[in-house]
């Protein structure tokens, strides 16, 4: 017993050693964000090694402000972010709820067609959106168009047809015979027994909106109606930038979502992971 | 289950809607485009125009070349990484797994931008981190941004960082869906645990690997932010463009429509073709 223990042990601290060096290289990025983001520029460019956080992220913060209006696009960012988490987990759970519940003509075309998109590049999209809502509907620049175009999606709406066809079909049924309307049962029934899976669609669904980079760069390029990211992604590659202001920025950008990662774990992880176990 | 056609419309009607104007139409019309000269308004019918163009231009097929290279390296390490932490997270000998999941897993939340700007600090000349480390252990200084083969491997190492953990999730959610009896039973009849992983685990997780290769084949086609931030506009001269890249300067720095369309619709052919060949692929040895 007491081999098997040891064996057991070394295996453990193999493991171990292995794991704490990648793990090491993994955090590596996210903390020298945060490093370069506390140090003057002229700290950045110096031939020292710098490993520890400096105190300069006020400054550096400031700097950002005069090159671009950041808390501007933070307050688009945040109020799309929010507006399109809730419309697109009501629409995707409307739709979810509609294919695991129901019976009827034409089902299998569509969830057919859902699962097709999966398998298609955005790319293709990309350009004849682009010219709908810029040309013809005459939407640059605002958060419609922030908003409204990506509130496709595929894998959410498969993910809540899977949980609500996981629910027993009497707690339905009950309140059929009593004469509940179709709708109120969803409301009232289906949704708050779905909470956590809502959960987990909100929180992929809103970081998925934080972090958007390549619609509102093209949609929204007028300099009041850049998104977070696209303002930051501005100043990249200007010679005459702060870097320590484009480093706060990032922080900014990053480390609210790591917050929220830490404290719903669980959800984030179910949201993820849902495309692909069934 | 009932047979409701009007119920079942009502609730899917928004969701059709957006699907109807934001995909549909767009998937049609994007093809329709391709197929129109656009560099003049009005455009016009020119079926030959931007697909002829495309097969005689150099720049689409370094795209091309480029992409599948980062594709044909990135995705395999990528996906063999994730399975490797996957694994070790799943170990029942791992001790504050917390903070090993954390540090795996947090690159999921980082935006692309915040990412690609501390990858280009990080890998500068001569004030990046990563080339004083080289430095310090003896190793000769990389420059990371004006050669194509150093460049190419920071994109494939940014992106592998950034996905990684997220592949790693859905395969240890895969992993941990498998029945703990499979293994009792193994374990009793003395099976290794190499040989555990590689009859029971990998087997059973096909379907899960092929998700992910799925969706890391679909992500990398059409790879932007990475080439577009971290090595300026696809540089250094071209060397680092993707297709992703060549349909943005193509359709949105020339506003040439048509031939962005032609872009986009090889990529997603690309894309198509080489989800099928997996997909048979791993049909055929089950």
């Amino acid at each position: 017993m007491s081999s098997l223990s040891s064996a057991r042990l070394r295996r453990s601290i193999a493991l171990h050693l292995f794991l704490t060096p990648l793990a090491l290289i993994w955090l590596f990025p996210l903390w020298m964000m945060v490093v370069f983001s506390t140090m003057p520029d002229n700290g950045i460019f110096s031939p020292g090694i710098e490993l520890l956080p400096h105190g300069n992220f006020v400054d550096n913060f400031n700097n950002l402000q005069r090159d671009t209006n950041f808390v501007g696009a933070i307050g688009i960012s945040v109020s799309v972010a929010v507006t399109y988490t809730f419309l697109s987990v009501l629409l995707t759970s409307m739709a979810g709820w509609a294919l695991a519940r129901y019976q009827f003509f034409g089902k299998g075309v569509v969830v057919g067609i859902i699962f097709g998109t999966i398998t298609l590049p955005y790319a293709v999209v990309l350009i004849p959106q682009f010219i709908m809502v810029a040309r013809d509907f005459q939407l640059a620049n605002t958060w419609v168009a922030l908003i409204v175009p990506p509130l496709f999606n595929s894998l959410g709406v498969l993910f809540m047809r899977q949980s609500f066809s996981m629910m027993p079909d009497d707690l339905f049924d009950a309140a059929r015979v009593e004469g509940v309307k179709e709708w109120r049962i969803f409301l009232f029934v289906a949704l708050p027994l779905a909470r956590p899976m809502l959960a987990a669609l909100a929180i992929i669904l809103f970081l998925a909106s934080w972090n958007n980079y390549l619609w509102p760069l093209l949609i929204n390029s007028q300099p009041g109606s850049m998104t977070a990211p696209v303002a930051l992604g501005t100043l990249i590659g200007l010679t005459k930038v702060s870097w320590g202001g484009i480093m706060a920025g990032a922080v900014m950008l990053t480390v609210p979502m790591l917050i929220v990662f830490v404290l719903l774990q669980r959800h984030f992880i179910a949201g993820i992971a849902a495309g692909a176990v069934k | 289950m009932r047979n409701r056609n009007a119920t079942a419309y009502r609730f899917l009607a928004p969701y059709l809607l957006i699907f109807s104007v934001f995909w549909v139409w767009p998937i049609i019309s994007s093809f329709m485009i391709s197929f129109q000269a656009t560099r003049t308004v009005p455009w016009r019918f020119a079926p030959g125009f931007n697909w002829g163009r495309l097969i005689g231009d150099p720049a689409f097929f370094n795209a091309v070349k480029n992409t599948l290279l980062i594709l044909v390296i990135q995705v395999p390490v990528m996906i063999a990484l994730a399975m490797v932490m996957a694994v070790l997270l799943n170990s029942p000998l791992l001790k504050a797994r917390g903070l090993y999941r954390f540090a795996f897993f947090a690159p999921v939340v980082v935006g692309e931008v915040a990412y690609s700007a501390v990858f280009r600090l990080m890998f500068s000349l001569d004030f990046g981190i990563v080339n004083k480390l080289l430095n310090s252990i003896g190793l000769p200084k990389i420059d990371w941004f004006s050669n194509v083969t150093p460049a190419m491997a920071l994109i494939m190492i940014a992106v592998t960082w950034r996905w990684a953990g997220y592949n790693a999730i859905i395969l240890l959610a895969g992993m941990q869906s498998i029945p703990e009896d499979v293994y009792e039973a193994a374990t009793l009849d003395r099976v290794s645990k190499l040989k555990q992983f590689f009859h029971i685990t990998l087997p059973l997780l096909k379907p899960v690997i092929v998700f992910c290769l799925v969706l890391s084949i679909i992500g990398t086609m059409q790879l932007f932010t990475e080439p577009f931030l971290i090595t300026e506009r696809g540089g250094p001269g071209g060397g680092t463009e993707t297709l992703g890249l060549l349909l943005y300067r193509q359709g949105f720095r020339s506003l040439n429509f048509g031939y962005a369309s032609a872009v986009a619709y090889t990529m997603a052919a690309l894309a198509i073709a080489i989800t099928l060949v997996q997909l048979w692929l791993t049909r055929e040895k089950q």
